[in-house]
């Protein structure tokens, strides 16, 4: 039965929750096939993540590799295929718990990358398993900036080969998911030398185990990195190279390519290498960042309309602590969050799409725009994401730092997403160096790519706003970020360009406006947010109550920014004083109003008990039955540990008192 | 050592060990320190294996190990000095929790302030000799921070002279107590007190939970551990459940309030005690907020000097990743908000012991303050080194993930401190009743004493109106003494904003406990405000007390870059009260970029001034030699994946798949 704390809340959303599931999914059908291959996941016991909080690192790897397998299995016998509608669902109806995921890829840098020939000989090989393979960029000493990297492939004329070596110790990889334990090939990306000279980083295939008995094959070391913060289920490795020999066919050679005299021959941009990591971005967004942060929602609001904590009026009973001002105002601007960058994403997804069939085409004019897109974005979107689920995770107080909660094991796989794919500061600043040049082309009259055309068009003047309600509608909180961006951008330029008149060197004044220049990167990403979030609230059907609540949460999303960066926006008087407390009054009068809403909304990204895995975001809302009961299935309940015989019985009994 | 990190030292403006004096509070107290420290680590008995390589319950059974080796060797050196207690304990388990923390540090205690003379007979020297191990369990599965919610009751039953105890409710099951899980045989319950059909409130009782000898539990006892937790992993944090458990009247805990034998209630005196243990207990924290985060930025900036990333100038060699102006910016406020951190916690500390020698005397006229100051400070200090040791984390990129690098166990370790001894928030609010209270006094004519005075300025601003401009022009920005004028003016002008919302409020709605929910947003901000204004007002005022010229000097650049870092992330709230103008933010906003060049110099030699023995830092990183890379490979080859070359898996699993398709 439903906790009655949490069935009231239940009663009377001002929406349809079902029309909203409808909408997040994209539609109706959508919906049903999601919750089919949900349906069809939770009920195999082989996916079953129950005793997951109690397990091992190397039970955690070993049971993503039995999924792995049985998925195989599962797909064939459901009808799933790679390229139906249902696939990008499975994924997510496991919670990511699985290996081999970057098999997946390895195979798409091949796809990618490799020529029609490579292509035809490693992915059927792939896709039947027959080889597992990993994909090897970053290294010990070397992440984000690729240019660095020191392992290195020579051509031997001679033989016809590459010759790989791990020169030192910081150049072994490091980190590459499946390579510690499961992978038999792998990417590796190497300096390239032919007679001599350096041509640049560029991806080999390497075998590092064998087929037969998968034992290291010779001049390899390979292994595990040992133990994370999380991703225990995944073998992320080193790999070693002492002169392994690959024959030159196993270079990657759609765009580059050495020929059998050593003749080094390069088709088309280099620039297309990095669109792997680029896409990449983008398409992880949806499952590895926002649906935790969705998750961390549900479980912490569920809880906080069940937990009931001190007295709002005297003589009533204990409120829910999700009455309090201050918990809603933790809580409610994630969730707008989650929706703001679940609308974003899918704006983002259709952008790529467009842009890779425009690169399957061999046009590559919507490359910078893209690139800087998929690097705001993603650390925009990783890093809000990050801190709203850490946000959601102490808003549970207590029970949140139990790792049956689930938001410890959300929380510090999602946080990885701030450093994987790019550093995001790095990559804030490569979006900065985008900004730069299209301000400068903007102000010297040249056309620039659409998403940055308001770069051109600053207006000077002040936020019209006269009341609080005027801060409810979009144009003027769009405005006021679109004004606050525009100041960022063109005050650093100035800034910029003043050091360089000033004799500072280029590099030297880049250095000294960095952290100006990544917030100015993150201003535009919000402000994008902002108006692509109100631009899609316009477009919504105003039926069954979803365009008000989504209205609701957009002005949320939008004013919590201008509450939080009061600064920003303040600085140059384009909001004044006055203003700024208007802000202030019109986001904490939507708490309230949305706080009625706030279970029905987060039913709505319609998580199943077994997706979630905690105990206190069922939906049922039995939190203190479960937490109880689940508890019980701890191994420190079940064995009798060691220690009491040892060392506690000998203390308690009085061999140590005697001294 | 490391080439780079030794440049780093060889160009430091100052010497460490004088700066790690005053850390420490004197020369000897370092010695002392160190010699303690030797103590512990050239014992063999206190070595093992990498705890990251351990299973929860080998940790557990690691610690307990060593805790009752610990119990041993205090005794064996004689070592009594509660501070002197508490680094052999922290050398001991390297700065992490342990099964015994309770006994030690409250069921022991308790038993000294609540006991009578009687009990003490009873329970002390059992305790003391660990024949009893205690703990304390407040802490219901469905009640936390509020107190009076708690739902175990204790009734008299005057035929037997007994107190029948029970967990009536699933969520009056006792929940989260350290040590309660599988170390302890008695506890010091909190229960509803039930005589002659009333309740009396909340009451202790010491109650035997496991059998002597076998410890078993004990009929009518079910208890256990609460399973995995994010961090925590040597705490055995356990469940309590009790079934008409009887237990006699001479077990409840009757210094101050007393059931009498035909059970009669005897009222306790007075409880305002109870505060004084509650200050202490916060002034520890904000001492650890200190320290974690200290660690933090230690392992963070070793290591960024270590690693080289990317390009500068073009052509040169990949250079120090800490001559990124980003990641100085991510760095050096951290590491001046750790030395903020540590001054704070020692003023508190010391407060604390000024007052509670009047406490003996009869003069508790300043611990209300005290009380009220350090629950926002012990919230203000948890939530920026929880979200600093974060940022420390991250500026270690990828690495800063392997559970080498030493940080995901100082967060983890760190981050229940927001939540347990007062939910941050809710510390918070204490803090901002007490600011509302003063402001209202201030309203009403009276004048307000100690950190809060500043109010009294309210006053006399309305009788004499600045003008703003005027206001702003008297900052100067490299003036510590004038910027804490600044965050004086923004804490009086947050509080009397809040105050007055709470007022208009008041007018509108029925109910003082609505209104003061529907503001409770404003009431954060304003204590907030009044916290930081007492850190940069306490860290500017120890720069007077720093004798050496060239550690004054670098201390007074951090107090500097603390202050002006907070003005740039709070510029709103300067702006807007008219506090600062445009072109002094923009100035503050290029001041603390300069302050990090000049910082940069010295910033391994003040981190080298946390004296952090690499055995006590736990971490790959931050290794004093700064010989990263070759101990990550060391490391890694002992992580349990790699037992075997060939795993079981792939037995089990991949060869018959392949096999199959």
């Amino acid at each position: 039965s439903v906790n009655p704390d949490l069935a009231s809340e239940r009663q009377t959303p001002s929406f349809s929750v079902e029309k909203l599931t409808a909408w997040l999914d994209g539609g109706a059908e959508h919906t049903r096939i999601r919750r089919a291959v949900v349906e069809a996941i939770d009920r195999d016991p082989v996916f079953s993540r129950e005793n997951q909080y109690f397990q091992s690192q190397n039970e955690r790897y070993e049971a993503a590799v039995r999924k792995s397998v049985h998925l195989q299995k599962k797909m064939h016998e459901m009808g799933w295929t790679e390229n139906g509608p249902e696939f990008k669902y499975i994924y997510r109806a496991l919670s990511g718990d699985i290996a081999f995921l970057l098999h997946r890829i390895f195979m798409r840098s091949i796809s990618m990358l490799g020529s029609d020939k490579q292509i035809a000989k490693w992915i059927p090989l792939a896709s039947q398993y027959q080889l597992i393979g990993s994909y090897a960029q970053t290294e010990l000493g070397h992440g984000t900036y690729l240019q660095g990297l020191e392992t290195t492939a020579v051509f031997d004329i001679a033989t016809q080969e590459f010759i790989l070596n791990t020169p030192k110790i910081s150049a072994m990889k490091w980190w590459p998911g499946d390579m510690g334990r499961s992978a038999t090939h792998t990417v590796v990306f190497a300096q390239l030398y032919v007679h001599g000279k350096c041509y640049g980083v560029h991806p080999f295939i390497v075998q590092i185990r064998s087929l037969q008995d998968h034992s290291l094959c010779p001049g390899i070391s390979a292994g595990d990195i040992g133990p994370k913060m999380n991703f225990e289920h995944v073998d992320n490795g080193y790999l070693m190279l002492q002169n392994v020999r690959i024959p030159r066919e196993n270079m990657l050679n759609k765009f580059c390519e050495v020929q059998p005299d050593g003749t080094y021959v390069r088709r088309g941009s280099q620039k297309i290498n990095y669109f792997t990591m680029t896409t990449v971005r983008i398409s992880l967004m949806s499952d590895e960042v926002i649906t935790p942060l969705m998750k961390a929602c549900t479980i912490a609001i569920r809880y906080s309309v069940v937990r009931r904590q001190s007295k709002l009026e005297p003589g009533e009973q204990e409120a829910k602590i999700l009455d309090y001002q201050t918990q809603q105002e933790k809580l409610l601007p994630q969730l707008a969050a989650a929706y703001a960058f679940h609308s974003i994403n899918n704006y983002l997804e259709e952008l790529f799409d467009k842009g890779y069939r425009e690169i399957q085409r061999r046009n590559f004019d919507t490359l910078p725009e893209l690139h800087a897109f998929s690097s705001g974005f993603k650390a925009l979107i990783t890093q809000h994401c990050t801190a709203a689920v850490e946000i959601c995770l102490r808003a549970c107080g207590g029970h949140g730092y139990s790792s049956l909660s689930g938001l410890p094991s959300l929380y510090t796989k999602i946080l990885a997403s701030c450093i994987y794919e790019g550093e995001n500061t790095i990559l804030l600043l490569q979006t900065a160096r985008f900004l730069i040049k299209c301000f400068m082309a903007a102000s010297a009259g040249q056309s620039v790519p659409p998403s940055v055309t308001y770069l051109a068009a600053v207006k000077p003047g002040k936020c019209p706003a006269k009341n609080k309600l005027d801060f409810l509608r979009p144009d003027i909180y769009t405005e006021a970020y679109q004004h606050m961006a525009v100041r960022l951008v063109s005050s650093t330029a100035a800034k910029l360009q003043n050091l360089i008149q000033s004799g500072v060197k280029k590099h030297e004044a880049w250095n000294r406006c960095t952290v100006q220049l990544a917030q100015a990167a993150k201003a535009h990403c919000h402000y994008i947010t902002v108006k692509n979030f109100a631009e899609t609230v316009e477009k919504l059907e105003t039926k069954a109550g979803i365009q008000k609540i989504m209205k609701h949460l957009c002005d949320l999303f939008a004013l919590h920014g201008i509450f939080s960066n009061a600064g920003d926006f303040l600085h140059d008087g384009y909001i004044s004083g006055a203003q700024m407390d208007m802000v202030t009054a019109s986001y904490l009068d939507l708490l309230p109003v949305i706080r009625k809403d706030a279970v029905p909304l987060v039913d709505a990204f319609d998580f199943t008990d077994k997706t979630l895995n905690s105990a206190l975001g069922s939906y049922d809302g039995q939190v203190y039955q479960r937490l109880y009961e689940w508890a019980q299935k701890s191994p420190t309940n079940k064995q009798m540990s060691p220690a009491y015989e040892r060392y506690l019985k000998p203390l308690l009994h009085n061999t140590l008192s005697k001294l | 050592v490391n080439a780079d990190l030794r440049r780093e030292r060889a160009a430091a403006t100052f010497q460490p060990e004088l700066l790690t004096h005053i850390l420490d509070g004197g020369a000897e107290r370092t010695r002392r320190r160190k010699e303690i420290e030797a103590l512990v680590i050239n014992d063999p008995d206190f070595q093992h294996e990498d705890l990251n390589f351990l299973s929860r319950s080998q940790r557990y059974e690691q610690a307990i190990r060593k805790s009752s080796l610990m119990v041993m060797k205090l005794r064996e050196y004689g070592i009594a000095d509660p501070e002197e207690i508490y680094w052999f304990k922290s050398f001991v388990h390297r700065g992490r929790p342990e099964p015994l923390d309770l006994h030690l540090g409250m069921f022991l205690p308790t038993l000294l302030t609540q006991a009578t003379p009687e009990q003490q007979d009873r329970f002390f020297m059992p305790a003391w000799n660990l024949e009893i191990i205690g703990t304390y369990a407040q802490t219901e599965m469905g009640h936390g921070t509020h107190l009076r919610g708690l739902e175990t009751t204790a009734t008299y039953d005057p035929a037997t002279q007994e107190f029948i105890l029970n967990s009536p409710t699933v969520t009056s099951i006792k929940w989260w107590p350290g040590g309660l899980g599988k170390t302890s045989n008695h506890a010091i319950v909190l229960a509803q007190l039930y005589t002659q059909g009333q309740c009396k409130g909340l009451h202790a009782f010491i109650v035997p939970i496991r059998q002597l000898g076998t410890h078993e539990p004990l009929p009518g006892i079910t208890v256990g551990d609460i399973g995995p937790k994010f961090g925590y992993d040597e705490m055995d944090n356990g469940y309590l459940k009790m079934d008409n458990f009887r237990i006699p009247r001479e077990n409840m805990l009757m210094k101050y309030a007393q059931v009498e034998p035909d059970g009669t209630y005897v009222k306790p005196l007075s409880d305002k005690l109870t505060y004084g243990t509650m200050v202490f207990i916060r002034s520890l924290i904000v001492g650890d907020s200190a320290r974690s985060l200290s660690r933090a930025c230690t392992i963070a900036i070793r290591y960024s000097a270590v690693r080289h990333q990317s390009e500068l100038k073009p052509g040169e060699p990949e250079p120090q990743i800490l001559d990124y102006q980003t990641q100085q910016y991510k760095l050096f406020p951290l590491l001046a908000t750790a030395y903020a951190f540590h001054f704070v916690g020692a003023y508190i500390k010391d407060t604390y012991h000024r007052i509670s020698g009047d406490i003996s005397e009869g003069d508790l006229s300043e611990l209300p303050e005290l009380h009220a100051l350090t629950a926002g400070l012990k919230a203000f200090t948890s939530w920026t080194a929880n979200a600093g040791i974060e940022e420390c984390r991250m500026a270690c990129g990828g690495h800063g993930y392997s559970r080498c690098s030493g940080i995901p166990d100082i967060y983890v370790t760190f981050t229940p401190s927001c939540t347990y001894e007062g939910e941050n928030t809710v510390m918070m609010l204490q803090t901002a009743r007490f600011l509302v209270k003063s402001y209202t006094q201030v309203s009403s004519g009276q004048q307000v004493t100690g950190m809060v005075s500043y109010l009294n300025d309210l006053a006399r601003q309305r009788i004499q109106p600045q003008h703003v401009a005027a206001k702003s022009a008297t900052v100067r920005i490299n003036d510590p003494a004038s910027l804490v004028e600044a965050y004086k003016a923004r804490a009086a002008r947050l509080v009397e904003a809040a105050a007055k919302n709470l007022q208009a409020e008041l007018n509108h709605r029925k109910s003082k406990e609505d209104a003061w929910n529907r503001t409770s947003v404003d009431l954060v901000r304003a204590s907030e405000a009044h916290c930081h204004y007492v850190i940069v007002k306490l860290f500017a005022a120890k720069l007077s007390d720093i004798s050496d010229a060239a550690v004054r000097a670098v201390m007074t650049e951090l107090c500097l870059l603390y202050a002006l870092y907070g003005i740039s992330k709070n510029a709103g709230d300067f702006l807007q009260a008219g506090i600062l103008t445009d072109a002094q933010v923009t100035q503050v906003n290029q001041r603390v970029k300069e302050l990090l060049a000049v910082i940069r110099p010295n910033a391994v030699a003040l981190v080298d001034s946390f004296d952090f023995h690499d055995i006590h830092l736990g971490s790959v990183l931050g290794r004093y030699d700064g010989n990263v890379y070759e101990n990550m490979f060391e490391w890694a080859k002992k992580s349990p994946l790699n037992k075997t070359e060939v795993h079981e898996s792939f037995h089990k699993h991949l060869k018959p798949m392949q096999a199959k398709l």
